[in-house]
């Protein structure tokens, strides 16, 4: 974490106490946020675009935390499917997150950081923020909201509480719910987390990290995005440096020594408690049981919104079967949609990757 | 852009500003032109996806799908009008899709092609094989198309399901010809149905 405290991130305070779904309020919540491109000046062309888990506001140039490019960069940008001499796009961070946004390692009102004492969130509840940064920006209606993965559950979300906000809701890999199989997975990673002697309950921000939990939260979460067939192809069972086994524990193979470098680089981007309470919000996320069980209620005030849903046929996290759970409910309520599942071998992590297909509906469907 | 001469009698009598479903409608040309000329309210349905993109990529509302399963979950009555063009003779069940498509729309078009048509007859008697056309492409083993139809028979399934045809048309080499004897002379035919 010592790597992102020297950033000053482009940040504003909200004016007002955000409700959240738990029925606490947090006061004074910082939302950090980047920008690309012109606003126009009838404030008509702005891409609001929802970051996934672990992602950031940085969705493309070089992201000052890492030095690597953003994350979306294959997408986002001048001449790009969304593109920025055309649109202006928003990213924030959400809350809870750790890259400048308000979360359980920001400093609290005890002059403390949060920890446990941040109050458990919800996908709503970010959303909910970002519609208050959109606010104090003085947009009032986006062209579009973009999101995959978490982002996607976020841009779903949108039009389901605030369909107002928005023309076209572009949602990619991702679920209107948590499968008990989502939850499972991460209720591992937490209780890695929970389990590293560091943790403290939380309270570790004056000492060690608890890095190991985290890192193994994040590699068994990193398996989940990406599918049997990619692993094969760029792992199979070779060795790691080595000629033979070496009938002892180091990291023998390659897709070993793979994961426990995206663990551990991990961890130096990646606030555990930050990991703990958003792998929670997606736990908790059920679009259909917010609105009274049935899904279509959910968008009964988004039918004049176009929306297009992608899923990848690698997918087995968010799958094509849980995104046509989505589109059977837009088509109940009569609302525009389109929806395609895209061949990709790379699992979920395909929406971020070279899919050439997906870039040409990206682009399609913004334009 | 000029539409295939089945698709054109289709657009030219979609009543303007309908909701319309076309099943199976490929890159979307047929929805792009409803739109654009008849200010229609048109969704897709289509089983390739890199057609779905490309109908995606031109800003029209397509949901990848198997007609003959997903058609199931519109709602009774979504739609004024439901199109199928040229993929009965596809279907698993045909009679199942056109009780669906008359279910999710209150008028529906279909187009088949006709293989009672005199060519594909003479082809028959003269080689003894199953014939290949135009319309019909593709050896016995791989064609998607599975289950072939003749103008007779459709008519005579129409009757026995109490379906009222509001209007027929028949083509051969791509112009319309009249009616008489079009179960020889119809290389395809579109007809308009309702319950």
């Amino acid at each position: 974490m010592a790597t992102t405290t020297a950033i000053d991130f482009r940040s504003l305070t909200l004016d007002a106490p955000l409700p959240l779904d738990s029925g606490r309020e947090l006061a004074g919540v910082q939302v950090a946020y980047e920008t690309y491109g012109e606003l126009a000046a009838d404030k008509s062309n702005a891409v609001l675009i929802f970051h996934a888990l672990t992602g950031d506001q940085f969705v493309a140039g070089t992201n000052p935390v890492t030095g690597k490019p953003g994350w979306w960069e294959r997408m986002v940008g001048p001449g790009k499917p969304i593109d920025t001499d055309r649109f202006q796009v928003i990213c924030a961070n959400v809350i809870g997150s750790c890259l400048g946004s308000t979360g359980p390692s920001s400093t609290g009102p005890d002059g403390e950081p949060y920890g446990m004492e941040f109050p458990v969130i919800t996908i709503r509840d970010m959303v909910r923020a970002q519609m208050a940064m959109l606010d104090m920006l003085g947009i009032e209606k986006l062209h579009a909201v973009v999101g995959g993965s978490m982002g996607g559950m976020q841009a779903l979300s949108c039009a389901a509480n605030f369909p107002e906000r928005t023309d076209r809701v572009l949602a990619i890999a991702t679920t209107a719910r948590h499968t008990a199989q989502n939850i499972a997975f991460h209720e591992m990673g937490r209780q890695a987390i929970m389990a590293d002697p560091n943790w403290h309950g939380g309270d570790y921000y004056h000492g060690e990290a608890p890095a190991k939990g985290l890192a193994v939260a994040r590699m068994a979460a990193h398996i989940t995005y990406l599918s049997e067939e990619g692993l094969t192809e760029k792992f199979g069972r070779r060795l790691q440096d080595r000629e033979a086994k070496s009938f002892g524990f180091d990291a023998d193979f390659q897709v070993e020594s793979y994961l426990r470098y995206q663990g551990l680089s991990f961890t130096d981007r990646f606030d555990a408690n930050s990991y703990l309470y958003i792998t929670r919000a997606m736990d908790y996320f059920d679009l259909a049981e917010e609105h009274g069980g049935l899904l279509a209620d959910a968008f009964r005030g988004a039918k004049d919104t176009r929306f297009c849903l992608v899923s990848f046929d690698t997918d087995w996290l968010y799958t094509t079967a849980d995104m046509r759970e989505v589109v059977h409910a837009l088509n109940a309520v009569a609302a525009p949609v389109s929806f395609v599942e895209l061949s990709a071998p790379y699992g979920h992590d395909s929406f971020l990757l070279d899919v050439p297909a997906l870039d040409r509906v990206v682009e399609g469907f913004i334009a | 852009m000029t539409l295939r001469a089945d698709l054109a009698k289709i657009a030219a009598h979609v009543p303007s500003g309908s909701r319309v479903l076309d099943v199976g409608c490929g890159e979307g040309d047929l929805m792009e032109a409803l739109q654009s000329q008849s200010g229609c309210d048109a969704r897709g349905m289509e089983i390739d996806p890199e057609a779905v993109a490309a109908a995606v990529a031109r800003g029209l509302s397509v949901v990848q799908g198997d007609a003959n399963r997903d058609l199931a979950d519109y709602p009774d009555g979504a739609f004024d009008v439901a199109i199928l063009s040229q993929t009965l003779q596809t279907a698993q069940r045909p009679d199942w899709l056109l009780e669906q498509l008359l279910r999710v729309g209150r008028e529906a078009f279909v187009s088949f092609p006709n293989f009672a048509y005199w060519r594909m007859r003479l082809a028959l008697l003269r080689t003894g094989r199953m014939p290949i056309s135009r319309h019909l492409p593709g050896s016995w083993y791989e064609t998607a198309n599975i289950h072939h139809v003749t103008i007779a028979d459709f008519r005579e399934f129409l009757a026995e399901r109490d379906v009222k045809v509001a209007g027929n048309w028949f083509f051969a080499n791509g112009e319309e010809i009249g009616s008489q004897n079009a179960n020889w002379r119809a290389e395809h035919a579109v007809f308009q149905l309702s319950r």
